[in-house]
């Protein structure tokens, strides 16, 4: 088995000060240089992604007076894919009296996460959380409100206290909003360069700091190289490895993993979160799927027949007794607000023993028939009306009628680039925030936790932490003929030149296709030490054959989306192949990442921390038969002690 | 089912443009619009032509990316829906669908179904904002919003600034668009400080983006994926006159 990789040296984060948690982040903003205002206007940061990491990020940069340049691949920064987040945002108010704390949010998460994130990273995120809340209400985020005026809550799967800020079912189009406005006031005052419909496609690398990039105009084809005095990358994570998830159809892992080639290690790639609550495949015409907010399974009862013969009859004829409320049935003190992995692999049993509902067998019941006779039609329409309007207008189907069908399907992925403390990468001067780093989620994240880390990143923690790093700048001003920037420039060029002059027969669809069959077959809900390794030696002969018979039509001066999507194609082998190296090396279960062999006798996951409490932390494996090596960063547990996490 | 479709093709910003008839077999009524589009797409670039080019991304309904007129109208017959939650179960066997692009001064073509829709920016850019800096923020509680105030700032935020309001107006006027934008803000108390500055400065730049003037036909609101209401440019007009009167 080791045959896939080589063991390298331990790597520690050295940012994050040590003793009390709670004065951790305290005594490192007071430890952080400072740069003085004057200064500021002569530093120039590049942003890629404009989502609610990048956005806040951006705006928050030049409001502080640093010169600021942000790309996105949409045409607008207030697309990208953070606004399809539904659910809502977590924060320790405690507005409900009801015992939460920042200490609580802490320790659920860490817990959550099955004790594989980093203490320090989640304490911070937990402290910060409240000041996120002030700062959107202060934008003017229209969050749902009481008749008194105040804000409203909800809970969420994974957690006893209502702690979730929402609005409506479209919270992170509300927050994205809130971002993209206050960018959009600084590109107005001209302190953020904005440049939409532009592709990260290098990170450029000089003395050994990150200094700029090669972007693509998508437009006009146009390739330049951009210089800064540092880098950030916002760019998202990168769940499209599976093809059919729930991310835009744009999602993509290229940001990140060109900077990883260059040299960025990558931190758990094995970890993805496959949420339990999407709408089903219809057909082989599918392109993507979509997420029914978690928040439902607050009011919904999730339910299969209880035997097998049954599942072809209609909901409505099958009696209340014949009915298995399995979550209800099989955690009765979570019921069916258990965290994500847990809904996931449940429905997937019950699938798997036959008892699944709809096309093929691949959906449960998620019914709200109940909830209506209890708090009436009227009400579960104010709470969900847009989410059960967008069932019906997918499926044909009225979910006041008939229960929903739901599947679990790839959402979110918890693995990025390793960032220290200060969320910055092993890079100088590239920092990573959002969901392209790996930070705060361990192997799994609790809902509304990813809005809370991008805007917790990009409006309180990288201000101050970029700022350390940028008040030892500026650095020495580096021209477009400096060989390095020359030579990424040049990688570029040749790699779409090589896309472009295949002229193949095969559509880079039909691979991504492929691959994301692969990967959700043998990297998906259940993984296999046998199926891991044939799905490798699959990713390798299908990237080969990519590389021979890919056709990719038109010309790379113009607007070309078959060019933009075969490049990140190229990088999704890559990124796939790690994946199931790290699912492989990884003999354990935890969260997201569940191993047919690590398992308690009734099927949970079953760790084992003497032997991987650690984040796995891979280098690039450089030349074509090379194999990545491991870094393994020891995690600590100081406060919240590893137990087996159970929500029965 | 099988369909034709008749796509406005325009290789760029210079070219005239044309309509071209293409057949599309075999298609699933479960299939929405783009996934059709998806499949036309393949066949087309292995049959050596040049695959259509539209804009998309979340292909739920939120992100506004997508943008097509289907059939003469913005997004397609079915109500409130986006062009990527339309549906071919709402298409019959054997129908002819022209599928075109918005079709605005202020929104040029950039290749086939893709258009420049950077104007919007630019009306946020004037005044689409509450000046609240990071950092700066009172504690969330400290003032109250009632209920009916935060309800309808909600209902005016759901703008995903997708343009079928532009595209459908006989004017290409972008009047509903800024008036959910001046509503949302408005309607809250944090939005008060910059009310008159916001909606002088928004219809200002509006102008300047080459967008026609408002004459209340009112088609913007019927084709609105998210139905923003008519209402909102009363609204609007309201509080430019309240506020031009105050500079007077």
């Amino acid at each position: 088995m080791a045959d896939f990789w080589n063991d390298g040296e331990a790597i520690v984060d050295t940012a994050a000060p040590e003793g009390d948690i709670e004065t951790r982040w305290e005594r490192r903003k007071f430890s952080a240089k400072l740069v003085n205002p004057a200064n500021r206007r002569k530093l120039t940061v590049i942003v890629v992604g404009t989502g609610l990491a990048g956005g806040s990020a951006a705006a928050t940069l030049a409001e502080a007076g640093y010169h600021v340049k942000s790309y996105c691949y949409q045409d607008s920064p207030r697309r990208a894919h953070s606004i399809a987040a539904q659910g809502g945002i977590n924060a320790a108010k405690n507005y409900r009296n009801d015992g939460d704390s920042i200490y609580r949010l802490f320790y659920d998460t860490v817990k959550g996460g099955d004790f594989r994130a980093r203490e320090s990273n989640v304490y911070r995120l937990a402290t910060v959380s409240v000041n996120i809340i002030d700062q959107c209400v202060a934008q003017g985020v229209p969050f749902a409100r009481e008749y008194g005026g105040l804000l409203d809550n909800r809970s969420f799967g994974g957690t006893q206290v209502s702690r979730t800020f929402y609005a409506r079912g479209q919270t992170g189009q509300q927050l994205l909003l809130g971002a993209y406005q206050a960018m959009e006031r600084q590109i107005g005052l001209g302190n953020i360069e904005m440049n939409a419909r532009h592709e990260m496609l290098e990170l450029i690398i000089v003395e050994g700091k990150a200094r700029g990039i090669v972007v693509r105009d998508m437009v006009t084809g146009e390739i330049t190289t951009e210089m800064a005095d540092a880098v950030v990358l916002a760019s998202g994570g990168y769940g499209n490895v599976f093809f059919l998830s729930t991310n835009a159809k744009g999602c993509n892992v290229t940001a990140s993993w060109r900077a990883h080639r260059k040299g960025a290690l990558f931190a758990n790639p094995c970890y993805t979160q496959i949420h339990p609550t999407c709408i089903p495949e219809s057909g082989t015409h599918q392109s993507k799927l979509t997420l029914m907010s978690e928040s439902l399974r607050n009011d919904g009862r999730v339910w299969v027949p209880k035997r097998a013969e049954d599942c072809q009859k209609p909901a409505a004829q099958i009696a209340e007794e014949d009915r298995d409320y399995y979550l209800e049935r099989i955690y009765p003190s979570f019921g069916n607000l258990v965290p994500r992995d847990i809904a996931s692999r449940a429905a997937k049993n019950v699938c798997d023993e036959g008892r699944g509902v709809g096309p093929g067998g691949l959906g449960v019941y998620l019914d709200f028939a109940d909830a209506i006779k209890r708090l009436g039609k009227k009400a579960v329409e104010a709470k969900y009306g847009n989410l059960f309007e967008m069932y019906q207008r997918i499926t044909g189907e009225d979910p006041y009628e008939v229960p929903m069908r739901i599947y679990p399907a790839v959402h979110y992925t918890m693995g990025g680039l390793w960032v220290d403390y200060d969320l910055q990468s092993t890079i100088p001067g590239l920092f990573v925030v959002g969901e392209a780093n790996f930070s705060d989620h361990g192997a799994n994240r609790l809902g509304a936790s990813a809005l809370m880390q991008g805007l917790g990143d990009g409006y309180f923690v990288l201000p101050t932490t970029l700022g350390n790093y940028l008040a030892n700048g500026p650095y020495e001003k580096i021209s477009e003929d400096h060989e390095e920037v020359v030579a990424a420039r040049a990688e570029v060029e040749n790699r779409i030149k090589r896309l472009l002059e295949i002229d193949g027969d095969r559509t880079v669809d039909s691979f991504h296709r492929e691959l994301g069959h692969i990967m959700w077959e043998y990297c998906g809900m259940e993984r296999t030490e046998e199926g891991l390794t044939k799905a490798i030696g699959l990713i390798r002969a299908l990237k080969e054959e990519f590389w021979q018979r890919v056709k990719v039509p038109g010309t790379g001066e113009q607007l070309n989306q078959n060019l933009e999507k075969a490049g990140r194609v190229a990088d999704f082998f890559e990124l796939g192949e790690l994946m199931c190296i790290d699912a492989l090396h990884r003999r354990e279960s935890c969260g997201g990442h569940f191993r047919a062999e690590s398992q308690t006798p009734d099927g949970e996951a079953l760790r084992h921390d003497d032997e991987f409490s650690y984040v796995a932390a891979w280098e690039y494996a450089t030349g074509e038969s090379a194999k990545p090596t491991l870094h393994k960063e020891q995690l600590e547990f100081e406060y919240v002690h590893p137990s087996t996490r159970s929500y029965k | 089912m099988d369909i034709q479709v008749r796509v406005w093709r325009q290789s760029g910003p210079t070219d005239k443009g044309r309509m071209v008839t293409y057949d599309v077999k075999d298609i699933s009524p479960d299939a929405s619009f783009l996934e059709m589009l998806d499949v036309l797409n393949e066949k087309l670039i292995l049959d050596g032509d040049d695959p259509i080019a539209f804009d998309h991304d979340c292909r739920e309904g939120i992100c506004g990316a997508c943008s097509m007129v289907i059939d003469g109208t913005a997004h397609g017959p079915e109500k409130a829906t986006t062009t990527c939650q339309l549906h071919m179960r709402h298409f019959k066997q054997g129908d002819t669908i022209d599928v075109e692009p918005w079709r605005a001064a202020a929104f040029p073509v950039i290749k086939d179904l893709v258009v420049d829709r950077t104007a919007f920016d630019t009306i946020i850019q004037a005044g689409g904002y509450i000046t609240a800096p990071t950092g700066a923020a009172p504690e969330a509680h400290a003032t109250p919003v009632p209920k009916k105030d935060a309800d309808l700032a909600f209902e005016a935020a759901t703008c995903i600034g997708c343009g079928a309001c532009v595209a459908a107006c006989p004017n290409g006027s972008a009047m509903l668009f800024t008036a959910a934008k001046v509503a949302h803000l408005g309607l809250m108390p944090q939005g008060q400080p910059e009310r008159d500055t916001r909606v002088i400065d928004m219809l200002q730049a509006q102008d300047d983006a080459g967008f026609g003037g408002c004459t209340n036909m009112g088609e913007c609101s019927q084709v609105c994926p998210k139905g923003i209401p008519l209402t909102l440019i009363g609204r609007l007009n309201s509080d430019y006159r309240k506020a031009i009167r105050k500079q007077v």
